[in-house]
């Protein structure tokens, strides 16, 4: 499972955060008071990594950098950034190792294609399958053999006493 | 002494898995009824021995006995008893011991009650499961022995994380070792099925209680997890796409496919190279997920068992566990014929559709969690993937599955009547749409997606109720005896009935909960109330509190609503000085519509505290569904069929009839 506050608990640095630092963020005194802002905020937070944290994104993090990293896209969203434009901002500084989304390009194509790869592949497979079941259907079973219809027969007969 | 003698158990445990791997085969080649009952013999010898070595562990842990290396640096004198215990396996040592131990109980269990089958068949099964138990034994043994000394001992050991010191926590680890380990046993039914070069519907009967427990507690065990993250974590998630919760949630998706893809082995004869695989690969999983975890190869939270030779350990079991039963399996698979013929609208195509979505679903899940260490190792980026990608790849391949699933149960094997079908169906849309509306109209924070959520509750809620009622043969027999009908259908019609019901519990959880929290962040100083969608919450007190191990800073909440006092909640932050760190303790009150959910966090300068208050909508409903599905799970292998066992061979024969059964080879 996640345990984030685990690696809290275990790298000093982070224990140290945990010790100043409110559990989860963000804090009362970085909330904007522009609510639809802080929504737009919130939403970009939680698609960022915290760079020094183990997968969790700033708005989950109690981290100090964490808190930096939110204050830094406040800071953005109320000089009056789109989203993308703050997004941008981050990877210059961290690259892309902050998106939680990972960009589209040459690198990822594999990795955001793999659900409609996977899915067409395995459809040929199951098309060449069930192509492969039909042409067994054309040629009709082999006649049960009588030691074989006796032992349907009892089967049968099980099935209807149960 | 004890430790030694423990030491020594295990020792003798993997002599004797050695023999249990190996004369047991070469037995059943020859058919030699002595070498063959070794087996059995074999599997509970191991399961005595480890139960000692395991048990005498769990002792040291009990009686704190600090000249024990493992030990000294996991336990405390001070720790509650329970603790004690748990922190057995709160470690690498003591759970690879765990997991050792589980592997031979289910040795022992296969030996106990595989009377069933043919005798050479268990015991090329029981010498299949003394491979994996002699690998893992020697990964104790040689990298990770739990029962090193320490001398001089020290007076008092170094404590155990405190966020394992949880309930919730302390038997998560066992649940997902049964989970995982249990479908060793699968595994060793695949492999001994590719040895004999045979799989028929008997086969799918013998193997099928054992991928019903494993896929049981491997359901709960995430889901203890899951529910462990929300209380613990304390800002209300339950699943954060972690590698570390993707290595188990692997080798559960394959075993839904697996769950279901036995099915038609059993009923049909169809399927069964695939089958195999899904076997082979579900366990493969199991392996990849302890690898994960225990090689801290993915930098995640998990890392405190970063070891490489311990991860390079792990990857050449998981390779030889892989590569061998697929080089088996491309030597048999073409003897494996189908006899069963079907058209593409069938159950058997429905639950094709259904593996191929999981398989898919998997893929993604296991490209998404390895990708990051790929392309650094290929190309040099960093690159994180995150909850974004995965809630944008595996949602939109889970929603196919579930629309088709109810369908799927409706339709006939063989030949299945697609308008018959959707004609049942057009009451569970009635559900759906039902359900939809109830779902705008409750929240107006509902969006598209939230009644959509809801409508496919209702479909597949309605889906199960229409499968019941078909099976007691609606619309064919008289309404009249629809009851008694419906009372003497198998336990395994219910099973599948609630296992889906279960289904659609969880997603309502899952929809409602992210749809309608409502999150308050905020500064409460003694007295003051601040609301909480209807709930009135004020924070009555902070004081010191003392526990058996810990310090704690502790608030007291009062939570009313319409001056109707509802609950006193306690939200702490601990503080562990044994192992000098702290945790958050939330306050819930939860019931089945709503959880309110209270986290106190630091003093700010001016006696404030910050606090997060959170009202979550059905969120229980999320782990009441995965409970579902793991009793129904259990009600399946309750299910006569199973527990009077398989057919005798000759009628398993008769009964897979026309299938020509391939040649019995020897190996």
């Amino acid at each position: 499972m996640t345990l984030r506050q685990l690696l809290r608990a275990l790298l000093p640095a982070l224990l140290l955060a945990l010790a100043t630092a409110a559990t989860a963020a963000p804090n009362p005194d970085e909330i904007l008071d522009d609510p639809a802002l802080e929504a737009r905020a919130r939403a970009l937070s939680a698609e960022l990594r915290c760079v020094v944290c183990q997968n969790e994104s700033i708005d989950d993090s109690g981290a100090p950098l964490a808190r930096d990293m939110r204050r830094l896209v406040r800071e953005r969203l109320v000089a009056g950034d789109s989203d993308a434009e703050v997004v941008d901002f981050l990877v210059a500084r961290y690259g892309d190792f902050v998106r939680l989304r990972p960009p589209v390009r040459g690198s990822t194509l594999l990795l955001w294609a793999s659900p409609l790869i996977l899915v067409g592949l395995g459809g040929i497979g199951v098309w060449l399958y069930l192509r492969g079941r039909r042409d067994d259907q054309a040629a009709a079973p082999a006649p049960l053999s009588p030691e074989e219809q006796a032992a349907l027969d009892r089967l049968l007969a099980d099935r209807s006493r149960s | 002494m004890i430790p030694e003698l423990a030491h020594l158990a295990l020792v003798i445990a993997f002599g004797v898995a050695l023999v249990q791997s190996t004369l047991p085969l070469a037995g059943a080649a020859r058919n030699d009824a002595g070498l063959i009952g070794l087996a059995s013999s074999a599997a509970w010898a191991q399961f005595v021995l480890l139960t000692f070595s395991f048990g005498a562990l769990v002792h040291l842990y009990m009686v704190s006995d600090f000249s024990i290396l493992n030990v000294y640096q996991n336990s405390h004198d001070s720790k509650p008893m329970l603790y004690k215990i748990t922190g057995t396996w709160g470690n690498h040592e003591g759970s690879l011991l765990l997991w050792v131990w589980v592997l031979t109980l289910f040795g022992a269990a296969l030996a106990a009650f595989g009377k069933s089958m043919p005798a050479t068949f268990k015991a090329r099964v029981l010498a299949v499961q003394g491979m994996v138990t002699v690998a893992f034994i020697a990964f104790t043994l040689f990298t990770s022995n739990p029962f090193e000394r320490l001398d001089p001992a020290p007076l008092e050991g170094t404590g155990l994380n405190p966020l394992l010191q949880d309930p919730g926590l302390a038997f998560h680890p066992p649940m997902l070792y049964i989970g995982y380990v249990g479908f060793s046993i699968t595994f060793a039914f695949a492999v001994a099925a590719l040895i004999e070069g045979r799989v028929d519907p008997s086969w799918a009967r013998w193997i099928r209680p054992w991928v019903l427990i494993a896929w049981s507690s491997l359901t709960l065990g995430i889901a203890l997890g899951s529910y462990w993250a929300y209380y613990e974590l304390g800002w209300g998630g339950w699943w954060f796409w972690d590698p570390v919760e993707n290595a188990s949630f692997l080798p559960w998706l394959a075993g839904t496919a697996l769950l279901h893809s036995i099915i038609v082995v059993e009923k049909r004869d169809s399927l069964k190279s695939w089958t195999i695989l899904l076997a082979i690969f579900t366990f493969g999983f199991s392996l990849l997920g302890t690898f994960l975890v225990r090689s801290g190869v993915l930098t995640s939270v998990h890392a405190f068992a970063v070891d490489p030779d311990r991860g390079m350990f792990i990857l050449l079991i998981l390779a030889v566990a892989l590569v061998g039963p697929l080089l088996l399996f491309a030597w048999r698979a073409p003897q494996m014929r189908a006899s069963g013929a079907f058209q593409p609208i069938s159950r058997e195509g429905a639950l094709i559709m259904n593996n191929l979505l999981l398989a898919a679903a998997t893929g993604v899940v296991l490209l998404g969690t390895l990708y990051p260490l790929f392309l650094e190792l290929v190309t040099g980026e960093k690159i994180s993937v995150g909850p974004p990608f995965f809630n944008a790849t595996f949602i939109p391949l889970m929603v196919p599955l579930l629309l088709i699933l109810p369908i799927g149960t409706l339709l006939a094997w063989k030949r299945g009547d697609l308008r018959r079908s959707l004609r049942l169906m057009s009451l569970a849309a009635v559900a759906a749409i039902a359900l939809a509306l109830v779902a705008a109209f409750t929240d107006p924070r509902s969006t598209i997606v939230t009644a959509l959520g809801f409508a496919l509750a209702g479909w597949l809620f309605g889906g199960a109720v229409m499968d019941l009622l078909q099976r007691a043969g609606i619309g064919r027999s008289s309404w009249a005896r629809l009851p008694a009908r419906l009372v003497s259908l198998p336990g395994s019609a219910y099973a599948a009935a609630v296992a889906h019901t279960g289904v659609a519990v969880t997603v309502i959880g899952i929809t409602a909960s992210s749809a309608w929290q409502t999150e308050v962040i905020t500064s409460m100083g003694y007295g003051d109330s601040q609301r909480v969608a209807g709930y009135n919450v004020t924070l009555a007190h902070v004081g010191p509190v003392q526990g058996p191990n810990w310090i704690a800073n502790e608030g007291t909440f009062e939570v009313e609503r319409d001056g109707r006092h509802i609950a006193t909640l306690t939200s702490d932050r601990r503080h562990y000085p044994v192992e000098g760190t702290s945790t958050t303790e939330v306050g819930i009150t939860s019931n089945l519509w709503r959880d309110v959910y209270v986290v106190i966090g630091e003093q700010t300068g001016d006696g404030l505290y910050v606090v997060r208050l959170y009202h979550n909508p059905l969120v229980v409903w999320i782990w009441l569904g995965t409970l579902l599905m793991a009793v129904a799970a259990v009600v399946s292998m309750a299910d006569r069929r199973f527990r009077v066992g398989a057919p005798e061979p000759k009628r398993a024969k008769a009964a897979a009839a026309p299938a020509a059964p391939a040649p019995q080879a020897g190996s």
